[in-house]
C-alpha cells in the first residue's frame, strides 16, 4: 500500500526548498511545498480507501532499524482506525494551513525556509503518527519539537521570539526526558517496543490497584504528554509560542503537534487502562489545565495571546477524556479542535495581516465591515469552541464532560464552568475585534481568496464536523463513551450563557468589563499577569539553575577544578623545566666534565655492581 | 726471544692516553686541541681494542677498531667543517666564547 509515501512526500518538498528554495521563483516553493503536502492527503485518501473498513490493524514492515540482544526494532508503519483519523486531520488541517500560508507569508523574508520547515514538520508529524513502535514514535515527537523550535524563532532577529523557541524547545526537553524513560522501562518490561507486542504482553496483566510497573510506565509517558501537549506544569511554552508566524500557531501550536500527547496517550490506551492511578492523574491534571488556562484566557488583550491559553484548556479538556477512559471522545476533541482551532488562529492571522500586524484587541473594533469572510468565518469557529448545539464542538466537548459526570460529578461540573468560561473569552475577542468602532490607525483590509478560501473550508469543518461520529468509528478499539442528553444540553446551556455575558460585557454595556475588572483588582491583576507561573519558574527553576551553573559549575568546577588542574600541571612542569634548564650552559667543557662525571659514576656502580654478585 | 710484552702495559698506555685525552678535553680552551683530544681517546680505545684481540685470537677487535678510524675520520671531516664555519663566523677558536646554545 506504500504508507511510506505519506511522510516523503513532505520530506522531498523539505528537501527541494530547503536546498535550492534561494535560487527558485516564489511560485515554484509554493507549487512544491504545497504539492507535497497536497499530494500526500490524496495519498492518504486513498490509502484509506482502498484498506476500508480498517477492521485491524494494517502494517508495513520496511527494514529493521536496530538489532541488539534480543531487542529488535523495525521502521514499520501501521494504519488502524486511529490513525486513519489523525491521517485526514494532520494532512487535510495541513494542507489548508500551507495553502493559507501562501497568502499569509507572502510579504515575509525567508519565504522559502518557512515552507521548508513547514514540509519537515508535516514528515515528521506522519512519522510520529504512522509509526508502529515507540522508538520511532519518538523520532516522529522529537522532529516535530525541532520544527516547533526553529518555527517559533523563525523570526529569529526578534529577541523574543528567539527565547520563545528556546523556551519551548528546553521545556519540551523535560517532558521528552519523561518519555525517554518510559521507553527504556517498556524495554526492559516487555523487551520489545512494538505496539502490537506490547499491548498483547499488557492485556495478560493485572490491573494495579497500588503503583506499579505500568503506573511508572504510564506516568513517564505522561510527563512526556504534559510536555508536548502543553498541560500543567510544562503548559509554560505554548502562550509564548505564539511568537512564530500564525499559520505556524495553527498548524503546530493548535491542530496537530500539540496533540500529539493526546494521540500517544490514547495509543496506550491498553498501558493506562491497567494503571487506574495514572488515569485519575490524567483527569486531574486535564480538568486543572482546561480551568486555570480558561480563567488566563478571560483577562488577555493579545488576540493571538487569547487563542493560545484557548488551546491550552482545550488540550485540558482532551486530557480529562483520556483521563475518564472515554478515549475515543479525547481524539474526536482532538479532530474538531484541529478545525476550530485552526480556524480561530487563521482568522485571528486574516485580521493580523489586514492591520499590518496589529496584535492587541484593544486596537481592533469594528472590523467585519472592512473584513466580513473573517468575521463570519472566526463567528463559526467561535460557536463550535463554546459547544453551540449542532456544532462540531457541542458533539465532541460533551462526549468529554459526559463521560466526566459518570466518572466523578465534580469534574463535569469544573467542566462546565470551564465550558461558560470559554465561550465568554472567544466571543470576548470576537466582539472586541469585529464589533463596536475602531480603535486602531491602520487601514483595515481583507485578506486575498488564498487566505479566504481555507477560512470558509473550515468554518464548514467547524460546523459540520461533529457530524463525524468519532467515538463510533473508534468502537472496534474503544468502547463507546455513554451518552446523557440532559448533561449534554445543560452543558450547551451554560456555554450560551456565557456568550450572553460576553453580549452583555462587549456589545450591550462596553463599560461594565472595565469597572468588574477595577472591582475585582487584585485577582484580575493575578489572572491578567498569568498567575504569575512564570515568574515563580524563573524564581524557583530558572534562577537557581543559572546561578548554580554560575558560581558551582562554571566558576567551581570549569574554572577552578578542571582549568585549575590543567593549569597547575602546566605550571608545575614549567617551574620544573626552570630548575633542570640551568644545566644548559652553553658552555661544552662543562657538558664535557659532566660526561665524565656520569662515565665514573657508571664505572663505580658497575664496580659495585660486580662486587655485590 | 724475550718474553712478550705484558697485557697489562698495553693497557695501562692506553688507559694513560685515554685520561691525557679527557684532561685535554676538560682542560684546554682552543677547539682544535679539544678535537685532538678527542682524537686520542679514540685512538687510546682502538689501542685496548687491538690488543684484547690480540690476547683472545680473535678478529672482532680488529674490526671494531677499523670501524672506530672510519667513523674517526668521517668525525673528523665534519668536526673541522664545524671549526672553519665557528671561525669564520665569530673570529675565535676559544670554547668557552662559543656558548650561545644554553637556556
Amino acid at each position: 500500500m506504500q504508507l511510506w509515501l505519506i511522510p516523503i512526500l513532505p520530506l522531498l518538498g523539505f528537501l527541494a526548498n530547503g536546498l535550492f528554495g534561494r535560487r527558485i521563483p516564489k511560485a515554484l516553493i509554493n507549487i512544491i511545498a504545497v504539492g507535497s503536502v497536497a499530494l500526500s492527503f490524496a495519498w492518504v485518501v486513498k490509502t484509506l480507501l482502498a484498506l476500508a473498513p480498517i477492521e485491524t490493524k494494517y502494517v508495513e514492515h520496511y527494514f529493521t532499524w536496530i538489532q541488539s540482544g534480543m531487542l529488535n526494532i523495525g521502521v514499520d508503519f501501521a494504519v488502524d482506525r486511529l490513525t486513519a483519523i489523525m491521517l485526514m486531520v494532520v494532512t487535510g488541517v495541513g494542507t489548508l494551513i500551507h495553502i493559507y500560508a501562501v497568502g499569509y507569508m507572502e510579504h515575509e523574508g525567508g519565504y522559502y525556509r518557512f515552507f521548508a520547515y513547514l514540509n519537515l514538520f508535516m514528515f515528521f508529524m506522519l512519522v510520529l503518527v504512522l509509526a508502529q513502535n515507540y522508538l520511532l514514535l519518538f523520532v516522529g515527537w522529537e522532529g516535530v519539537g525541532l520544527c516547533s523550535y526553529l518555527l517559533v524563532g523563525f523570526y529569529f532577529t526578534e529577541q523574543f521570539a528567539t527565547t520563545a523557541g528556546n523556551k519551548a524547545f528546553i521545556v519540551n526537553r523535560i517532558g521528552d526526558f519523561g518519555f525517554s524513560l518510559a521507553v527504556f522501562l517498556i524495554v526492559r518490561q516487555f523487551g520489545t517496543l512494538d505496539f502490537t507486542k506490547v499491548f498483547d504482553a499488557a492485556k495478560g496483566m493485572p490491573v494495579e490497584a497500588s503503583a506499579g510497573i505500568l503506573t511508572a510506565i504510564t506516568l513517564l509517558l505522561l510527563v512526556g504528554a504534559t510536555g508536548k501537549s502543553a498541560q500543567i506544569p510544562l503548559y509554560v511554552w505554548l502562550p509564548d509560542a505564539m511568537a512564530g508566524p500564525t499559520p505556524v500557531s495553527a498548524l503546530i501550536h493548535a491542530a496537530t503537534m500539540v496533540t500529539a500527547g493526546v494521540y500517544m496517550t490514547v495509543r496506550s490506551a491498553t498501558l493506562f487502562m491497567k494503571a487506574p492511578i495514572t488515569m485519575d492523574t490524567v483527569a486531574v491534571i486535564g480538568l486543572a489545565t482546561a480551568f486555570f488556562a480558561a480563567t488566563i484566557g478571560l483577562t488577555q488583550m493579545d488576540i493571538k495571546k487569547v487563542f493560545a491559553y484557548s488551546t491550552v484548556s482545550q488540550l485540558g479538556y482532551m486530557f480529562l477524556g483520556v483521563g475518564v477512559g472515554a478515549f475515543s471522545a479525547g481524539i474526536f476533541h482532538v479532530m474538531t479542535h484541529a478545525f476550530f482551532k485552526a480556524l480561530l488562529f487563521l482568522g485571528a492571522g486574516a485580521v493580523i495581516h489586514g492591520l499590518h500586524g496589529e496584535q492587541d484587541l484593544r486596537q481592533m473594533g469594528g472590523l467585519r465591515k472592512q473584513m466580513p469572510i473573517a468575521a463570519i468565518t472566526l463567528f463559526c469557529a467561535s460557536l463550535a469552541i463554546s459547544g453551540f448545539p449542532f456544532t462540531s464542538g457541542f458533539f465532541s466537548k460533551d462526549a468529554i464532560l459526559v463521560a466526566a459526570y459518570a466518572r466523578a460529578p465534580w469534574m463535569y461540573w469544573v467542566g462546565v464552568l470551564t465550558a461558560g468560561m470559554t465561550a465568554f473569552y472567544v466571543f470576548r475577542a470576537w466582539f472586541m475585534a469585529f464589533t463596536g468602532e475602531y480603535r486602531g490607525h491602520a487601514h483595515p483590509h481583507e485578506s486575498p481568496l488564498v487566505m479566504t478560501g481555507p477560512l470558509m473550508i473550515l468554518a464548514l469543518l467547524s460546523l459540520g464536523g461533529g457530524f463525524i461520529n468519532v467515538p463510533h468509528i473508534l468502537e472496534p478499539m474503544f468502547s463507546e463513551a455513554a451518552e446523557n442528553q440532559a448533561l449534554a444540553w445543560l452543558s450547551a446551556g451554560v456555554g450560551i450563557l456565557g456568550i450572553l455575558l460576553a453580549v452583555l460585557f462587549y456589545v450591550v454595556k462596553p463599560g461594565l468589563a472595565d469597572s468588574f475588572a477595577k472591582g475585582f483588582g487584585g485577582i484580575y491583576t493575578l489572572v491578567y499577569n498569568k498567575y504569575f507561573v512564570d515568574e515563580i519558574y524563573d524564581a524557583a527553576v530558572v534562577e537557581p539553575l543559572v546561578e548554580g551553573s554560575r558560581t558551582v559549575l562554571w566558576r567551581g568546577i570549569d574554572a577552578g577544578l578542571i582549568d585549575g588542574t590543567v593549569n597547575g600541571v602546566g605550571r608545575r612542569s614549567r617551574g620544573i623545566g626552570s630548575i633542570l634548564r640551568l644545566i644548559q650552559s652553553g658552555n661544552i667543557r662543562s657538558y664535557a666534565a659532566w660526561v665524565v662525571l656520569g662515565s665514573i659514576v657508571l664505572l663505580i656502580a658497575i664496580g659495585f655492581a660486580g662486587v655485590l654478585r | 726471544m724475550n718474553a712478550p710484552v705484558p697485557l697489562s702495559w698495553y693497557l695501562i698506555l692506553s688507559a694513560i692516553l685515554f685520561a691525557l685525552g679527557v684532561a685535554g678535553f676538560i682542560l684546554r680552551r682552543n677547539i682544535i686541541t679539544v678535537f685532538m683530544s678527542i682524537e686520542l681517546m679514540l685512538n687510546a680505545v682502538n689501542l685496548s681494542f687491538v690488543t684484547f684481540s690480540y690476547q683472545f685470537k680473535q678478529v672482532d677487535g680488529h674490526i671494531y677498531s677499523f670501524f672506530v678510524m672510519v667513523v674517526a675520520a668521517a668525525e673528523a671531516a665534519v668536526g673541522l667543517a664545524i671549526i672553519l664555519t665557528v671561525f669564520k663566523n665569530r673570529s675565535t677558536l676559544m670554547i668557552d666564547e662559543v656558548n650561545s646554545m644554553k637556556y
